[in-house]
């Protein structure tokens, strides 16, 4: 690129003469990735007019830094190293094709955008990974690598996929987003809301597989419940007063804020009637009721804030005793109106077996036996009614059934515990 | 950018269902004729056809070398492709929009663009 017009970015050292003062811990590595990697992709779409290609060399640049940045430190300006690596790549690819020459000089004149406020394309870039076209499993890993810069083996990784299977799933994702033009665009008027709830499915998804997987045997570089949460916080950031974004943001709140507890000293999972109430994070549950407290504000409740006010019910209940049942039960009818389903019904039996008694619980809970039969944890609440009403040789055969059906080894474990107690 | 629509669907073996049923495949008949002329007079729709039903259809196939001609679609489907229609949109978005005005299933295929090949 020498000879050239350098910009800005080009004037910073790059390997060999890095001068980098951070320390270069995976977490702080992640950090960067995390706030540098989605702009460079918006960036270099906008540039290159090509979501393949920009989303490639981004890429790329991240499997660089990952060689390099341990040696020799992350660099001062790392948004600007990546940037011009990524241009670099960019320029590669596209000196092999004429029809791309006028974006090679477009490239060789861009910078990243100095106000992020001005030019922030990330919520683009979210709506186009999360495209209903696309495969879920997909969404999620075009999300993660695009928007929150995660490298496709640690996709792979947090997936318990095989890493060539996660790299052919997103080959295939984004030849059919230029194939079929899907296009790079914030939907607007009545698309909005099935294509906002497509994107919060594909966070609370990812949320999901981050925070069960926590306190596992498995340490990972990324934490993905902790990604959710920062990207959740992103698209409310780019698009303020949705209540549904903070209802979910809230959610994952109110759940992380518990976290600690959730596992011994063992490492044994430990079930919220049983835990240590002293190790919740005051000032995390605090945050989520605030986040909470502004969704309600908003005045149109979806499921994920009614799911995120039944977390904090739990969350400000000193005791299980003092838990106040009966808004859960409330809360769970509430989200029943919008939309019935026979797990939240599951649940909501559970919740009134601490109202009504273990009796009509169970009574609720059999009605529900067509409907979730190969659902483990409708045997596990069928066994722990069972046993509060004295009927133990029931409950050791509902605790085997899901025990047969449960696959989570945690939850697998307790279980098993339950069963020689 | 061009694609396809594919209509799932036919008009083929209405008359046997029971009333109800007729009434409701009559009127998204008159709604799929509504949405043809629509879109035919705004230019999105530049081809198209309603086609007979997969009683009328002859399936040509060619296996080692060998030409068999056999009766019936060649997709074995309970679903039947019944029309389609060519649109020429900015999108998938714009595509997909005038899809779910259709009274019916609808596949979506962009189509192979021979013509920015040199």
């Amino acid at each position: 690129m020498a000879g050239h017009g350098r910009d800005p970015a080009d004037s910073r050292p790059l390997a060999g003469e890095l001068t980098g003062s951070r320390t270069t811990t995976p977490a702080a590595v992640a950090a960067v990735f995390r706030e540098e990697a989605g702009r460079l992709t918006a960036a270099l779409v906008r540039i290159l007019g090509n979501f393949d290609v920009a989303e490639e060399v981004v890429q790329d640049s991240l499997v660089a830094a990952l060689e390099r940045w341990p040696e020799q430190g992350i660099p001062d300006n790392p948004g600007a190293w990546l940037m011009t690596t990524a241009r670099r790549r960019a320029i590669d690819i596209l000196r092999r094709d004429r029809r791309y020459a006028e974006k090679i000089a477009l490239l060789d004149h861009s910078t990243l955008p100095d106000d992020p406020a001005e030019a922030d394309d990330r919520l683009r870039l979210i709506f186009t990974c999360c495209h209903p076209a696309l495969p879920q499993d997909a969404q999620v890993a075009l999300t993660l690598r695009a928007v929150a810069g995660f490298t496709t083996a640690e996709i792979a990784a947090a997936f318990l996929v095989a890493e060539p299977t996660m790299a052919q799933r997103i080959v295939r994702a984004k030849r059919k987003i230029v194939a079929a033009n899907i296009p790079y665009r914030v939907p607007e008027g009545p698309d909005l809301p099935a294509r906002l709830e497509t994107v919060l499915a594909v966070l609370y998804l990812m949320f999901n597989e981050g925070y069960l997987s926590r306190g596992g045997a498995v340490a990972m570089r990324r934490d993905l419940a902790e990604d959710a949460m920062w990207l959740t916080s992103l698209v409310d950031r780019l698009m303020p007063n949705q209540p549904e974004v903070l209802g979910l943001l809230a959610l994952m709140q109110l759940n992380v804020a518990r976290s600690a507890a959730r596992f011994d000293a063992a490492g044994d999972m430990v079930l919220l009637a049983d835990q240590d109430r002293s190790r919740w994070d005051r000032d995390a549950i605090a945050e989520g009721v605030r986040t909470l407290d502004s969704a309600a504000l908003l005045r149109r409740p979806g499921p994920y804030e009614l799911q995120a006010a039944i977390a904090a019910v739990h969350a400000e209940a000193r005791t299980w005793e003092e838990t106040d049942w009966r808004q859960i039960v409330l809360l769970y009818d509430s989200l029943l109106r919008m939309g019935d389903s026979p797990v939240i019904r599951l649940n909501r039996a559970i919740a009134v077996s601490h109202v009504a008694g273990p009796q009509v619980a169970l009574g609720e809970v059999n009605d529900l036996a067509m409907a979730l039969g190969g659902y483990h944890l409708l045997h596990s609440a069928r066994a722990e009614l069972l046993e509060q009403l004295g009927e133990h040789e029931l409950a050791r055969q509902a605790r085997l059934r899901a025990l047969d059906l449960c696959q989570n080894p945690a939850e697998r474990a307790l279980l098993v515990r339950k069963q020689g107690g | 950018m061009k694609y396809v629509l594919l209509f799932g669907g036919t008009m083929e073996g209405v008359d046997q269902l029971p009333e109800d049923q007729r009434a409701q495949a009559t009127a998204d008949y008159e709604q799929s004729g509504k949405w043809f002329e629509k879109y035919y007079k705004n230019g999105k729709v530049i081809g198209g056809h309603e086609l007979q039903g997969p009683g009328t259809a002859t399936t040509v196939s060619r296996k080692d070398g060998r030409i068999t001609v056999t009766d019936g679609p060649f997709i074995e489907s309970k679903e039947v492709v019944g029309g389609f229609a060519v649109i020429e949109v900015a999108d998938l978005d714009e595509a997909l929009a005038m899809a779910k005005e259709w009274p019916g299933t609808v596949e979506i295929r962009p189509i192979v663009d021979h013509s920015r090949e040199s």
